[in-house]
């Protein structure tokens, strides 16, 4: 191995090292500072680990906020989205992938349309559309913006993936006696998985740490969810960091844990494609 | 088992006409193979059997029964695709077994029959794998065990072997043979590759711009070409066109190309002087003598030697041919050789690219 190799290898190394931790930095301060006691918060100055650990706040956050409401509002509200959105976005994907219809074409132009507008622009119709139909401050309310929402992209998201499923495969499951829904069921679908899983979990934290419209469309904190919920520990006159990172490392958990579930698809989905069926 | 009448099937995409008017009756067991170049419409009409393709006019029968509304799966037919496209998920088991649960077959007599089908193709040690894992010759064998199990009324095939390596092209070409001499199955086959064809076919269909041109026995089309498509596409290397003007003197006449140069015609044709006409002959025909005894003397501007025999690159005045010869001796590149095309061997087409029959 020639120096010019090494040091090849050692950049390429350095680099992805350097990105990783900017890339982490944030997470890391923020599980630092939700173990730091509030005694050594200001008084330590700036140090990478407290002298001392101390579990408070996450007790605290616990018993005495709101935060557990929070947190099963958001789990409610992020785990439905996620998944109507990947019902309707599977079954629209593979209709735009394999179908030639009437009006297909202004169908994508028109939900490549929806994608343009900054979502600023829309609270104010979407809740004068929502109210009088009793749908602000309910979870449901949210469940159907962040579907209407998602479902553009995650249909386009899905589509990509059943053109890359080749058309043999239905076709060889027809000649074999099943109809076109039994091979989209039977066949294609469970080659579709890693294409699901990462539209699940896109859907899924898009809806979890969307801050906008939960915060314009919920009031008051029993159907607030936990992006809106952290703003409750910033009072007139002091923020509860210590507090407020609690909540965030405890509302990392859910992410972390379905990606984790998912994870074996979406590794499979990078490498599937790599062999011919 | 079953026969497959086509009659009058046209197929257009949007104003793009692809197939114009295509008859062909299948007899039941018979293997009929479609050959044409690429871009004809073969996979179209195999397709439109099949019922993947609308079919836009005509009629398709199978039995006797009118299937243009059917759907694929009720028209009981198997296919082999180029791609195999088998089942990423399912297990060569799986893959086979799969026509056979969508029908509800009981378990055990399912169990029967793919061990039955695993054993003819020799796949036995491998039904628990997946596709992935499986060599291109395997993955083939387990695409055909797919389509064998359920005992349809018809096979199509699709290029099946083009993925191959030349030798288990040959060795899967022997199979398949030996595979429908057991199952005596109707089959239509799509191929490329004229031995392929040649040696498969109880009749070959050779296409050409989306309508047949020749329908007959292997032997028939390469002995008796209708036209010059046929001609030139079956057999390789291919035919040897000459391309002039008759001119018939007595009882004699000949042809005479646009250098010049006169090639004696069969004695009997039906073509006036002045005409345009072109001799066919193919290489293995085509007669090499000493330069100095042959009226016709060639260039000889490369040798390739097959093993078997040798293929002469030739030119005659600015006209390039081939010669097929088993003889090794005294060739040599950049030399003279006379050549000569018996009679009994050529070919003549008319101006419009019509054989004339030969007496
Ligand atoms: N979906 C389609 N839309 C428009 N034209 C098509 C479509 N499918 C096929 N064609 C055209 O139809 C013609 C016949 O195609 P087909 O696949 O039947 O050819 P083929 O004889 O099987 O060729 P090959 O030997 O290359 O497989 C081609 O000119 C092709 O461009
Ligand atoms: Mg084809």
């Amino acid at each position: 191995m020639t120096a010019k190799r090494i040091f090849g290898i050692l950049a390429h190394r350095l680099a992805i090292l350097g990105y990783l931790v900017f890339a982490l930095f944030p997470l890391y301060w923020l599980v630092k500072v939700s173990v730091t006691p509030n005694k050594l918060l200001y008084s330590e100055g700036v140090r990478l680990w407290p002298s001392r650990m101390s579990l408070e706040h996450f007790a605290f956050v616990l018993k005495h906020s709101d935060f557990p409401i929070f947190f099963k509002n958001s789990l409610i509200v992020s785990g439905s989205t996620a998944i109507i959105v990947t019902v309707f976005a599977s079954t629209a994907g593979y209709a735009l992938s394999r179908f030639n219809f009437r009006g297909k074409y202004w169908i994508v132009a028109l939900m490549l349309l929806t994608q343009m507008f900054p979502l600023v622009m829309l609270v104010a119709p979407i809740f004068k559309i929502l109210s009088p139909l009793g749908l602000t401050n309910s979870l449901t309310g949210l469940v159907i913006v962040y579907t209407a929402f998602n479902v553009p992209f995650a249909t386009f998201l899905m589509q990509s993936f059943f053109d890359g499923i080749p058309k043999d495969l239905e076709e060889a499951a027809m000649i074999d006696g099943a109809t076109q829904f039994v091979a989209f069921r039977q066949i294609i679908l469970p080659l579709t998985l890693p294409g699901i899983a990462a539209t699940l979990g896109f859907v899924f934290t898009a809806a979890w740490s969307e801050l906008l419209f939960s915060l314009m469309l919920i009031s008051g904190n029993q159907a607030a969810t936990f992006p809106v919920g952290l703003l409750s520990f910033v009072s007139k006159f002091s923020v509860d960091f210590g507090q407020m990172m609690a909540a965030g490392v405890m509302a990392l958990v859910p992410a972390c844990l379905f990606f984790l579930l998912i994870q074996r698809y979406l590794v499979q989905g990078l490498t599937a494609g790599a062999v011919k069926g | 088992m079953a026969s497959i009448d086509i009659s009058n099937i046209q197929k257009s995409y949007g104003i793009m006409p692809v197939l114009q008017g295509i008859d062909l009756e299948i007899q039941d067991g018979e293997f009929v193979v479609l050959v044409g170049p690429s871009g004809c419409g073969k996979s179209t009409l195999l397709r439109m059997i099949a019922g993947l393709e609308h079919v836009t006019d005509g009629e398709i029968r199978i039995d006797g029964r009118r299937v243009n509304e059917l759907a694929p799966k009720d028209r009981d037919i198997a296919m082999v695709f180029q791609s195999y496209a088998l089942y990423p998920h399912m297990s060569v088991a799986k893959n086979m077994s799969y026509s056979l649960r969508l029908r509800k077959v009981a378990s055990d007599k399912i169990a029967t029959i793919i061990a039955g089908a695993a054993t003819k193709l020799g796949l036995g040690p491998l039904m628990e794998r997946r596709p992935k894992a499986l060599s291109g010759g395997q993955r083939q064998r387990v695409a055909m065990g797919r389509a064998i199990v359920r005992e349809p009324k018809a096979f199509l095939f699709d290029e099946p072997l083009s993925n191959l390596d030349a030798r288990l092209r040959e060795q899967m070409r022997a199979e398949i043979k030996k595979l429908h001499k057991d199952l005596g199955a109707t089959s239509i086959y799509v191929t490329h590759d004229q031995i392929e064809a040649m040696t498969l076919a109880d009749r070959i269909v050779a296409m050409h711009g989306g309508s047949i041109q020749q329908v007959g026995r292997p032997l028939d089309l390469y002995d008796r070409p209708a036209n010059l498509f046929v001609a030139g596409f079956i057999g390789s290397p291919g035919m040897n066109f000459f391309e002039g003007r008759v001119s018939v003197v007595g009882e004699r006449s000949s042809l005479t190309l646009a250098d010049g140069i006169v090639l004696p015609l069969p004695a009997a044709t039906a073509l006036q002087s002045g005409e345009r006409a072109t001799l066919g002959i193919r290489p293995e025909h085509v007669v090499l003598e000493p330069a100095a005894a042959g009226d016709i003397r060639a260039r000889i501007d490369l040798i390739e030697p097959t093993g078997f025999g040798m293929i002469l690159h030739l030119t005659l005045g600015t006209v390039s041919f081939k010669a097929f010869t088993l003889n090794r001796a005294y060739l040599q590149a950049g030399g003279d050789i006379g050549v000569r095309f018996p009679a009994e061997h050529s070919h003549l087409f008319d101006k419009d690219g019509q054989a004339l029959n030969r007496p």
